[in-house]
């Protein structure tokens, strides 16, 4: 059997800790770069500019994208055939808290959420999944909380027409305005249960999005349709209007009960970070 | 920044002078110490707060990534602060009603900057000094000095909006 340090894993977090919050991810880079060429509002162009500028500097000085480097959210694939040696949900942690203090990142992480103060920098929030293999594969989404304080969730009727569902979309979207930094992706979770749909809806956020493939499935033409009237809400990059509110729609969905039908959106802002290893 | 009456909602201009960095709990101390009457740890009076948390300092640089957060966080307590004397506030998104009449009524104005650039912003600081709250870590008070900042006016001290 393939045996894994738990030390091993610790210093891949720490890697991961460095790349999402230096360098924005490609695909979210290429269509921030899409929105600044198409656009052609003045103001809104040039903010665009900023964002990309942005990402820029921060990739070439190692410095945050953003100062709210966010919630560590962490997806784990551990292989059954891999057997890891020590404790893995502290060796995540350990590199979540040498990692944001390694690269001066913040303190955004209160232990006690009701009293509050003691701000440090980890725990983060850990999804393990047990999957076929000897591998172990770890994501790690550093989740500004600007944009998860819009997060919503209705647990629909299942007979609910697919045109409910969508306004319930968009008017999360609508809710949002221009507080959480747009352009957003837009990520949908639907199906499964309460807790379920809403991991999917923050697992969406991590589909690669440059390219819709052709020919589209019935998921992809409901992204796409989406994206249309979320752009038709006209909130753009500050609230100051233009082409581009979302960047990008990603549903992932799962089999659901007789009675039900769950549906969870959760946005993310412009500054769009992930990062992953296999080991 | 004294005559803020010329300045229009949509306007845009560089800032450079002092700015104080304070967000949620600082502003529930500062509410709370205006309360009591107790000693406020910089100057209200003609002041501008920026609605920001840094990142820890880097190596080698004056500040870490330093963006705007949201503003309308801080809606229930900017009318007190208003009507203690603070002029202006840095940060991103709309904000409630009650602050916009509070605005208007003070002479007050409110401005965003590029939101999500916080390494951007970080090159127009100049100086960083914590004042107040050490305890609050990320949200303790800040005495910035900042060189041609970014900002456009987004509620102005008449009450236009470019909310609309």
């Amino acid at each position: 059997m393939k045996e894994i340090k738990a030390s091993k894993i610790t210093a891949a977090v720490i890697e991961l800790v460095k790349r999402a919050n230096f360098s924005l991810r490609i695909d979210v880079l290429s269509a921030l770069r899409k929105a600044y060429i198409s656009e052609r509002n003045k103001r809104v162009k040039k903010l665009l500019k900023a964002i990309v500028d942005n990402a820029a500097l921060a990739a070439k000085e190692s410095l945050a994208i953003c100062q709210d480097t966010g919630m560590p959210v962490v997806f784990v694939e551990v292989g059954q055939d891999l057997k890891i040696i020590g404790d893995l949900k502290k060796a995540i942690n350990q590199g979540i808290q040498e990692g944001y203090k390694k690269y001066s990142l913040r303190n955004s992480i209160v232990v006690n959420p009701l009293l509050r103060g003691g701000a440090g920098f980890s725990p983060g929030v850990i999804h393990l999944d047990l999957v076929m293999g000897n591998k172990i594969k770890i994501t790690l989404l550093p989740k500004g909380f600007g944009c998860e304080n819009k997060s919503q969730l209705k647990m629909f009727e299942p007979t609910a027409k697919i045109e409910e569902i969508k306004e319930f979309i968009v008017a999360a979207v609508k809710n949002a305005g221009c507080d959480a930094c747009p352009p957003y992706v837009v990520g949908v979770g639907v199906g499964g249960t309460a807790d379920y749909a809403s991991i999917l809806a923050k697992k969406a956020l991590l589909k690669k999005f440059t390219a819709y493939r052709l020919p589209l499935t019935a998921i992809g033409k409901l992204e796409k349709s989406l994206l249309f009237a979320i752009n038709k809400l006209n909130i753009g990059p500050m609230g100051l209007g233009g082409k581009t509110t979302a960047l990008a729609v990603n549903i992932l969905t799962y089999p659901t009960h007789i009675a039900g039908l769950p549906v969870s959106v959760n946005i993310s802002c412009h500054a769009l970070r992930s990062a992953t290893i296999i080991l | 920044m004294n005559k803020i009456n010329i300045y229009k909602a949509g306007q845009e201009l560089f800032f450079s002078g002092i700015i104080y960095v304070a967000r949620d709990q600082a502003h529930k101390r500062l509410v709370e110490a205006i309360m009591n009457k107790n000693r406020l740890p910089f100057p209200l009076k003609g002041a501008i707060v920026y609605y920001c948390g840094p990142t820890k300092t880097p190596k080698n640089k004056i500040i870490g990534a330093c963006g705007p957060t949201t503003s309308s966080r801080m809606d229930a307590f900017t009318p007190t602060l208003l009507q203690s004397g603070l002029m202006g506030m840095i940060g991103k998104g709309n904000r409630s009603s009650q602050v916009r009449a509070a605005i208007k009524k003070y002479k007050g104005i409110y401005f965003i900057t590029y939101a999500g650039c916080g390494a951007l912003l970080s090159k127009h600081i100049e100086s960083v000094k914590i004042i107040a709250y050490r305890d609050l870590g990320p949200e303790a008070i800040l005495k910035l000095t900042v060189k041609d900042f970014p900002l456009i006016v987004a509620i102005d001290a008449k009450g236009g909006s470019i909310y609309g």
